[in-house]
């Protein structure tokens, strides 16, 4: 088993992502004998003549009666060289915050365009959305190649535009490639197709197994959200007092010191527990429990860090979010912020800038941030917390913005910046 | 967890392969649930998923007691080796155990015996009811994304409706390993830590913990009447009509639900290493080899998800 890729797909409605999807499961023999019957039985019954591959992967009654992708389905599927992890997510507007939900974990995002109506709206749309996750690697498929009759002349100038519109969200030309593609008939999907010869290229797939995988964060500074004190209580383990978590960045390592944050208490590793024995260390992903060196008061939303290079304590956070609720985030809204393992109430308070990814500027001090739209603000919150940029430490760099009322999530949260500075219209 | 130091020298150094993610992204999310909701509650049916499920919060919270008891849908169709099985692995780790008993709800009129005897769709009342009862408010489920198309969409915490419903038009965002479990009162979350494991995995990571199952997931004989394309087992809930007729054969259960439409495949795999092997190589999904109530129609499983099913 090789190493794994999570990936997700994005682009407007009607570009056939699923069916791409679909595409990449049925040639790469990931879809089993009785789903494949399914599908076909489902497709004479719709008097197709060739088996629908989106119905593989539309799982809800209203998306195969709509014939559109409303919610992200996962799908898993190894080929012998790598597993993947797709997320394949809707094109609709509507249902942007379910591609939000698709491409926060992502690590490459195929955007997917229609060859006969190129660059749209949705496209930049997305693509500023993958650009504010920090997903590091891109690929445009340029599909329904063979509905302009292979033409390289349409490709290329796609190509040439989607570049430019990358590179203006920092996207280097090394981490987007482009790859002329038919989902419908199979073509640079997974099998090197002869109607594109002006095309040297890998397929799809190819590209997929060979991209490199950004490491994980294990040189980073060390961070460990606080999730759960076990305190057992048991005869055998009378004054156990470890701190459960999973290690968001770095490496800890046994006598390392470490801060307490919020309060600021300084201590050492004294053990690395799990079940299955003590550790010398844990790596960025491991859900380990911490015993420390001196009896401190730590509880669950505390922050462990590494105490020579700790996070920020604020309780002013410039950040950017991603509004993701029907109703519009106005100055003043009083909010619940999820970092971490915390919860703590906040209330945003000037939004600064709106981003127009379609112009690729910003508007200064705008009225208020309406669904899918982007912006960075100022959020006040009632206790101090210790974050990072995003951009350098995503873990401990994002939160969730949540209604107190309903516990709707309403916006992706990100510390900092992350998207270029753009000029203002 | 993968320890690939040598085990003589404690302590060691923790590296994470795939399986070891799994279990890290696992114990996460149970640790969530115990820090943020009141009355958490693991669905236990003794089945393989439900298995790792509590192998899995025995390592997170250990060397603490598990802080969930368990809930079991009992249908009453039940193999007996599932139910011994139960009953060892409660009594092992010292846990309390709630049975809904679907029977119980029979006999007092509350829930009507279905023409075809099948008890699997019968399991969402008793199920809501007991949610209900003890004012559960996070509900552990053995549920996978590549089980089924529907339920590849569903979220890791998946917000029910006070009705038990799932609202799959409304799912929240579920972003980054930021897990939202705020609910209102007389909602409840169900939540699905094995929400990224394959079939495969289940196995290989039963393998690699040494993980204890009920016997008739490894090949048996067994007597057995062939029923639309399923080997399935005389017993309480009924045997072979007429023109089907009872033989006896080697197999397994890929999956063990009610025994009325739990299918056995023809298996020799009589271990671990075998059952992987023969996993890796199936053509066939676990549910579309083995679950009658998954082939009843093209949106099976997504109609009893609504209602609040598992």
């Amino acid at each position: 088993m090789g190493d794994l890729l999570r990936l997700a797909t994005a682009g407007s409605v009607d570009d056939g992502k699923s069916t791409l999807v679909g595409r990449l499961l049925y040639d790469t023999k990931s879809v089993l004998a009785d789903q494949l019957d399914a599908v076909h039985r489902a497709s004479v019954d719709k008097g197709l003549s060739t088996p629908d591959l989106s119905l593989l992967v539309d799982g809800l009654r209203s998306e195969r009666e709509q014939g559109i992708t409303i919610d992200v389905a996962y799908r898993y599927f190894a080929t012998p060289r790598r597993t993947f992890v797709l997320a394949d997510t809707p094109g609709h507007v509507q249902y942007t915050r379910n591609t939000v939900t698709g491409a926060s974990t992502a690590q490459l995002a195929i955007l997917l365009v229609d060859a006969r109506k190129g660059v749209v709206e949705q496209t930049r749309r997305h693509a500023a959305v993958l650009a504010l996750l920090g997903v590091p690697r891109l690929v445009l498929a340029v599909n329904k190649i063979d509905l302009t009759e292979y033409d390289q002349g349409t490709f290329e100038v796609i190509a040439k535009e989607f570049a430019t519109y990358a590179a203006a969200l920092g996207y280097t030309s090394d981490t987007v490639r482009t790859i002329p593609v038919s989902a419908l008939v199979g073509d640079n999907v997974v099998d090197v197709s002869d109607r594109t010869p002006w095309y040297t290229g890998p397929t799809l797939l190819e590209h997929l197994e060979t991209v490199p995988v950004e490491p994980d964060p294990h040189e980073a500074p060390f961070r460990f959200p606080v999730q759960y004190v076990i305190r057992p209580r048991t005869p055998e383990h009378p004054d156990y007092r470890g701190y459960a978590g999973q290690v968001a960045a770095g490496t800890v390592r046994l006598g390392e010191e470490v801060v307490v944050l919020p309060g600021g208490s300084r201590t050492r590793v004294a053990r690395i527990d799990t079940r299955d024995g003590e550790l010398a260390e844990a790596v960025a992903g491991a859900s380990v429990t911490l015993l420390l060196e001196h009896e401190i008061d730590i509880s669950r939303g505390d922050l462990l860090a590494a105490a020579d290079d700790p996070p920020v304590l604020t309780d002013e956070l410039d950040a950017t979010l991603a509004w993701l609720a029907d109703k519009p985030l106005r100055p003043g809204a009083r909010v619940l912020v999820k970092h971490g393992a915390r919860t703590v109430p906040a209330i945003v308070g000037e939004l600064r800038t709106r981003f127009d990814e379609q112009k690729l500027s910003t508007t200064e001090y705008p009225e208020s941030l309406a669904l899918n739209e982007i912006g960075q603000v100022s959020v006040r919150t009632a206790e101090p917390v210790p974050v990072d940029e995003y951009r350098t430490h995503g873990r401990t760099g994002a939160f969730l913005v949540i209604d107190p009322g309903d516990g709707t999530t309403l916006a992706a949260g990100l510390v900092g910046a992350p998207l270029p500075v753009l000029g203002t219209s | 967890m993968t320890v690939t130091a040598d085990r003589t020298t404690a302590p060691r150094t923790l590296t994470l392969d795939a399986l070891g993610r799994l279990e890290s992204e696992a114990i996460h999310i149970m640790r969530e649930v115990a820090g943020e909701f009141d009355r958490p509650v693991i669905l236990f049916s003794g089945g393989k998923d439900s298995t790792v499920l509590l192998h899995l919060a025995v390592k997170a919270f250990w060397p603490a007691p598990v802080p969930f008891p368990l809930l079991h849908v009992d249908t009453g169709h039940n193999f007996d080796e599932v139910i011994e099985f139960r009953d060892r692995v409660v009594a092992r780790y010292g846990l309390r155990l709630v049975v809904a008993r679907v029977q119980d709800w029979i006999d007092d009129g509350r829930l009507a015996e279905r023409p075809d005897g099948t008890r699997n769709p019968l399991q969402t009342v008793p199920l809501l009811d007991t949610i209900g009862e003890h004012r559960f408010d996070a509900v552990f489920g053995g549920g996978r994304r590549d089980e089924e198309r529907a339920r590849a969409k569903e979220r890791i915490f998946s917000l029910r409706n006070a009705f038990g419903q799932w609202e799959p038009r409304r799912q929240r965002p579920e972003l980054w390993n930021l897990y939202n479990g705020r609910h209102r009162p007389g909602e409840h979350v169900r939540v699905f830590p094995l929400s990224n494991w394959t079939e495969l995995d289940v196995w290989r990571y039963i393998a690699r913990e040494d993980i204890e199952l009920p016997s008739i997931y490894y090949a048996h004989e067994r007597e057995v009447y062939l029923r639309d394309g399923m080997w399935l087992t005389a017993g309480p809930w009924g045997g072979p009509r007429e023109g089907e007729t009872v033989e006896r054969r080697t197999v397994r259960y890929r999956t063990v639900g009610d025994g009325s439409c739990t299918g056995a495949v023809a298996s020799t795999a009589s271990t671990l290493d075998e059952v992987i092997a023969e996993v890796g190589a199936s053509r066939l999904t676990e549910r579309g080899a083995t679950r009658a109530d998954d082939r009843l129609s093209e949106a099976a499983m997504e109609d009893r998800k609504r209602e609040g099913y598992f």
